[in-house]
């Protein structure tokens, strides 16, 4: 299953974290600062799968904004790494042409899509238009 | 009141949301944290008001600073308050905090019960699918006890957003709250054939889960999910769903063989699901997969360009890998090359699970030369972790199956030896362990053991010189252990003694002081028995005054044991030296100290001790539990943690049965337990002709390796050296073998049962105490052809090659070709056709219904760049003859603005070789296809041939799939089949730059065919 899904950036700053296995609050920062190091000492051309501690990471770079996903051993790895693309696509699709500043300033929104997308640290829906109906939903509720 | 509320929404203007804060903190980068604070104060001012939405504000705001690691659980309660919030958007807000901050131990989850059941039941879908995602995050065992029956109902909602959540939710309900999966099964169950595929997606992902803990009960649903199978598109599910039938097909075997057709059809189409394909029977599609998968790696790394999705691709090539080694070892043997060669891959965890799979590439032949490859990588690998991981694997494939690959056990003391100068390692103590073993258990090793032993102990300094390898001194412990217990062997054993007093060995950890000590008494005791000998008693009186000398030092030692040990050995080593001053002879009496040899304990020594009287094994001790209460009250357990304990066997009920399979057990554990002697195997194949350890020809193999190598060893000359050995055993051997088929031939009738020439017939140079019996060889069953495609691309916009032909054995008039497409212009390439013109002997297969001209449309477009692989099939009737068949390949090449049809020509060429398969043959079945009469006979000369003869053999080997069967000097025999089972033997000798081949087959046409290509081959070099 996947444990947590974590969004940096190069500078190392977090920018979204969702666990999917309760991790203390006072372990998340090592964590992360460690997994992001981990992903960010890799060169371009090395393959998306890290092997950290008892877990696998996979991670996608896009721009300046690394995503990154650990997972148990019993998960399939090629599954993740698509998944990560169609989140990617689905933000894309949302913010058209999204960046990070868009993810920055709505966490709320960006939260809601994953929701949509992986729940119990299982995937669940990887339609696009499936995953981003109820937030176009709830804009137009908001709107009017 | 009124002025209050006034108040309050003209303070909102000057609130801060959440983009405020974002912003704000990425202007104060000097002092975030002071920023923050201020802000939280800010939040804690905003929770205190009575309005909602400056509430909901704040704990948007402190979500925010959640992600980024501030502590906000004094904010709980307020997090409840904005959840009960009757506006969705507030709520909302308050759902995504609590799905962040709250745990199972958040104490205010409890106020939440009623505030969730009634968002669950609100007529709003988003309202239920907000709190059913929070609820996953937050499910308390209390929760999920309360709302399980809501939950449930929403199961069956007519919305299918909320049904696939509800869905979703309950497994997280099932873990919590395991009770409540037998209501809910059938309704889960029922979902399966939901008409919306996201609710089918969702019960598919819960009952997979489900049954990954238990299996048992979830085979009733097989056909469902095999109907999944068959018609689910979504690659998601479909790994889950293959997944399942993972875990499934080992409870019931009939489920594999039904899983072969769609698996691989599926593994055609898909190759990345195979990656999640952990069933394996003994099918044989999955060779044909692993060839695939083997392709895809190689094609990887041809690629000058490392792209990252490549690299992706070889990744998970290699984990697939892994997964099939567990079944079928010598299929993923047979791409050693490959895996090799990815050893050298700049990315680590391609080279980590490339180390994985060498684990099942090594055999005694290929032993030495893997490890020597892993050498060099220790000394080039950057980074500890990585060489600490080399390190490891190097001892486990060495030390795999008691050595069983082992032939020189002096080569691996070098290994060890040489594994000790790595800087910063953490696996001293693994070193360690293997030494002891290795030095116990082998009889042979010990006099050159104890001789590197000695070695190390005088260049202890080395090894302790820096604090960072303070983890490799725990191979000093070993070493003086094995130095003192085998003392007898020490060539000069007093310079070991004094090395092991030396006052630097002070500073080693306690635990490998008191090892020393102990072993300088052993030494000592041999030091003495020596020097006695001698007319002059004042060596020996020097010895005891080294001692006395040295010792104190330890007897100071904080460590208790050091401290021990070595006041009771000065006290001995005084009283000693009061003897011998009175000129007693006292070396006997302390080498009594220590008499004694360690011995490995056979298996059966157990069963020699006799029971005493009066004791009965099979009695209890206490009385068993009762068993009938309750038995079949026992719910059916769906899930794991129902499962019933097993009840205690009865043990005077143990039938002859459950007595095996203990035995069974027990010698499983034995198997493991490397102290144990096993019993040598009594179904040994009868070409392993020696009984037992004594009758192994150590002393003949000992005369080619001299035993005393000066200063520490290269491991490397072993390689050499075990090459002469095996060679010389191999002469000894066809000897032998000749002077076996005289016999046979003499009529005496006696059937020998000579191996091949495999890794079986490879003698070990020592043998460790244990003789394990190997594995029966599996034959390859699929032929693995590469050959270029003879008319290539005329334009330049795309390129096809053949890169593998395949006969299909069990239909012997199948050959499928492979072949990939590539783009290489910037048009997308479309509607592509394949068509060969047939002749009467090759035909291509077409889809019925398709007249006999008709191309093939090959199922995919190729955007710019991209290359992709396609698959043809052919039936062959006769391969007696090479074949060349015509085609075409049409295609629209489509630009922005126009699209253009194009053609190209190509020829596809059979050649006999390509019918060949590499086939081992055992030389007395060689002996009696031979004799059989029914071989037709041809031959063909080759001159000017500039190479050495194994050249030669590798090259016929490689280009022809022959197999040599045996080689004596410049003569040797090969052979090789035919998919239609056609017996080629040829016999090539070699004098000068002539070369002589004498070939047999039944078939003459395909023979001559075949040699002319031989022909060919060499005329081109």
């Amino acid at each position: 299953m996947i444990t947590f899904v974590l969004m940096v950036n190069r500078q190392g700053q977090t920018r979204l974290s969702r666990y999917y296995q309760p991790v203390e609050l006072s372990r998340r920062a090592a964590l992360e600062a460690d997994v992001v190091r981990c992903c960010l000492s890799r060169k371009k051309d090395q393959c998306s799968f890290v092997e950290y501690k008892d877990f696998k990471l996979i991670y996608r770079q896009y721009a300046a904004l690394y995503i990154v996903v650990g997972v148990t051993d019993s998960e399939n790895e090629l599954s993740v790494y698509e998944l990560v693309h169609n989140f990617v696509e689905v933000l894309d699709k949302y913010f058209s042409r999204v960046s990070e500043l868009d993810i920055m300033f709505n966490l709320d929104r960006v939260h809601i899509l994953l929701d949509e997308m992986i729940q119990n640290g299982h995937i669940v829906e990887t339609n696009k238009s499936r995953v981003l109906a109820p937030l176009t939903a709830l804009d137009k509720m908001a709107d009017s | 009141m009124a002025l209050k509320i006034v108040k309050g929404s003209i303070d909102r203007m000057f609130d801060k949301n959440l983009q405020d804060l974002v912003r704000g903190i990425r202007n104060h980068k000097e002092d975030e944290a002071k920023y923050i604070s201020t802000c939280i104060d800010e939040i804690k001012q905003e929770l205190k008001q009575d309005n909602i939405a400056v509430k909901a504000n704040a704990v948007c705001k402190l979500t925010y600073l959640q992600m980024l690691g501030y502590d906000v659980s004094w904010a709980a309660f307020n997090i409840v308050e904005v959840m009960s919030s009757s506006k969705f958007t507030y709520k909302r807000i308050g759902y995504l905090a609590a799905s962040q901050c709250f745990h199972e131990s958040t104490d205010v989850i409890m106020l939440t019960t009623n505030q969730i059941r009634k968002d669950l039941s609100s007529p709003n879908q988003y309202d239920t699918g907000v709190a059913l995602t929070g609820l996953s995050c937050f499910v308390t065992p209390d929760l999920a006890r309360d709302l399980a029956n809501d939950i449930m109902t929403l199961m069956s909602h007519t919305k299918p957003y909320i049904r696939k959540k509800a869905v979703l939710i309950m497994y997280k309900v099932f873990l919590k709250y395991p009770e409540s999966l037998r209501p809910a099964f059938p309704r889960l169950k029922e979902k399966l054939e939901d008409p919306d595929p996201g609710v089918q997606s969702a019960a598919v992902n819960v009952i997979c889960e489900l049954a990954r803990r238990n299996p048992k009960n979830y085979l009733s649903l097989a056909p469902l999910f095999f109907k999944l199978m068959t018609s689910s598109t979504n690659n998601w599910v479909l790994i889950k769903i293959i997944k399942l039938f993972g875990a499934l097909t080992p409870l019931e075997p009939r489920l594999g063989k039904k899983l072969i057709e769609p698996l691989t059809n599926l593994i055609h189409r898909k190759i990345h699901i195979f990656s999640s394909h952990k069933m394996l029977c003994s099918q044989s599609h999955l060779i044909v997969s692993l060839s695939r998968i083997a392709v895809l790696i190689s094609l990887s790394s041809g690629m000058p360009n490392h792209s990252a999705s490549i690299q992706v691709m070889k990744y998970l090539g290699l984990l697939a890998m892994s997964k099939i080694l567990k079944t079928h070892p010598k299929s993923v043997q047979s791409h050693k090359d490959l895996i090799l060669q990815c050893l050298d891959d700049k990315d680590e965890s391609i080279r980590l699970r490339a180390l994985d799979l060498l684990y099942g590439m090594v055999s005694k032949k290929n032993l030495m030369e893997i490890v020597k490859k892993l050498m060099l990588h220790v000394d080039k690998a950057e980074g500890t972790t990585y060489r600490d991981e080399l390190l490891t694997k190097i001892i486990d494939i060495c030390s795999q199956s008691n050595y069983q690959y082992i032939t020189n056990f002096e080569w691996y003391i070098s290994i060890l030896v040489e594994l000790t100068r790595l800087e910063g390692t953490r696996h001293g103590h693994l070193i360690a362990s293997q030494m002891l073993d290795v030095a116990i258990r082998v009889r042979a090793i010990r006099v050159f053991a104890v001789a590197q032993m000695a070695t190390l102990l005088d260049n202890a300094h080395l090894l302790t010189g820096n604090m960072q390898r303070m983890g490799i001194c725990e191979v000093l412990y070993a070493a003086a252990w094995i130095c003192g217990e085998f003392s007898e062997h020490l060539e000069n054993p007093m310079q070991t003694l004094e090395a092991m007093l030396r006052p630097k060995v002070a500073t080693l950890p306690g635990h490998i002081q008191a090892v020393y000590v102990q072993n300088a008494a052993k030494l000592f005791a041999t030091v003495l028995k020596n020097q006695e000998g001698n007319t002059d008693s004042t060596a020996a009186q020097e010895t005891s005054q080294l001692m006395i000398d040295r010792l104190p030092l330890f007897v100071q030692s904080a460590n208790l044991e050091v401290q021990e040990r070595a006041s009771c050995i000065l006290q001995l080593v005084k009283y000693i030296q009061k003897l011998q001053q009175k000129d007693v002879e006292v070396a006997e009496e302390v080498c009594a100290l220590f008499a004694g040899e360690l011995n490995p304990v056979a298996p059966k020594a157990q069963k020699k001790v006799p029971v005493p009287e009066g004791l009965d094994l099979d009695a209890w001790i206490n009385e068993p539990p009762s068993e009938s209460e309750s038995e079949d009250e026992q719910p059916k357990a769906i899930f794991a943690k129902e499962e019933p304990k097993h009840s205690r066997p009865r043990h005077t009920e143990v039938d002859e049965k459950e007595l095996a399979r203990r035995r069974e057990a027990r010698k499983q554990e034995q198997a493991n337990n490397p102290f144990y002697i096993k019993a040598s195997p009594s179904s040994q194949k009868a070409y392993q002709e020696a009984p037992g350890v004594e009758h192994i020809p150590v002393v003949q193999i000992d005369l080619s390796v001299p035993l005393k190598v000066p200063g520490l060893p290269m491991s490397d000359q072993y390689v050499k050296l075990e090459e002469e050995r095996r060679q010389k055993e191999r002469a000894d051997k066809k000897k032998k073998e000749k002077k076996k088929r005289k016999e046979k031939r003499s009529g005496r009738g006696r059937k020998h049962d000579s191996g091949p020439e495999s890794e079986e017939d490879i003698t070990p140079a020592h043998m460790v105490d244990i003789v394990t019996e190997e594995m029966p060889e599996v034959h390859r069953s699929c032929l693995n052809i590469t050959m270029n495609l003879k008319g290539n691309a005329r334009t330049n916009m795309i390129s096809a090659k053949v890169y593998d032909i395949q006969g299909n054995l069990q239909d012997g008039s199948q050959v499928v070709v492979s072949v990939i497409f590539e783009n290489k212009c910037d048009s997308f390439l479309k509607s592509m056709e394949f068509n060969v013109l047939d002749s009467l002997n090759s035909k291509l297969q077409r889809p019925e219904g398709s007249g006999p001209h008709d191309g093939l449309t090959v199922p995919f477009q190729l955007p710019p760049g991209v290359s992709n692989e396609a698959r043809f099939v052919f039936t062959v009737q006769s391969i007696v003859m090479p074949q060349k068949l015509k085609g075409t390949l049409t295609f629209i090449v489509k630009n922005e603005d126009s699209s253009t049809h194009e053609k190209l020509d190509f020829k596809l060429h059979f050649t006999c070789t390509s019918y060949l398969i590499t086939t081992p043959c055992y030389s007395d079945a060689f002996a009696k296809l031979l004799e059989s009469g029914d071989l037709k006979c041809s031959s063909v000369r080759l001159e000017g041939v500039i190479m050495p003869f194994h050249h030669l053999l590798a090259r016929i080997c490689f280009h022809h799939h022959f197999s040599v069967v045996e080689r004596i000097d410049s003569c040797a025999s090969m052979y090789s089949r035919s998919i239609q089972g056609h017996h080629v033997c040829l016999l090539v000798k070699t004098s000068g730059q002539t070369v002589s081949i004498d070939a047999k087959c039944d078939e003459p046409t395909l023979l001559g065919n075949v040699l002319d290509e031989i022909k060919q081959t060499f005329s081109q070099c």
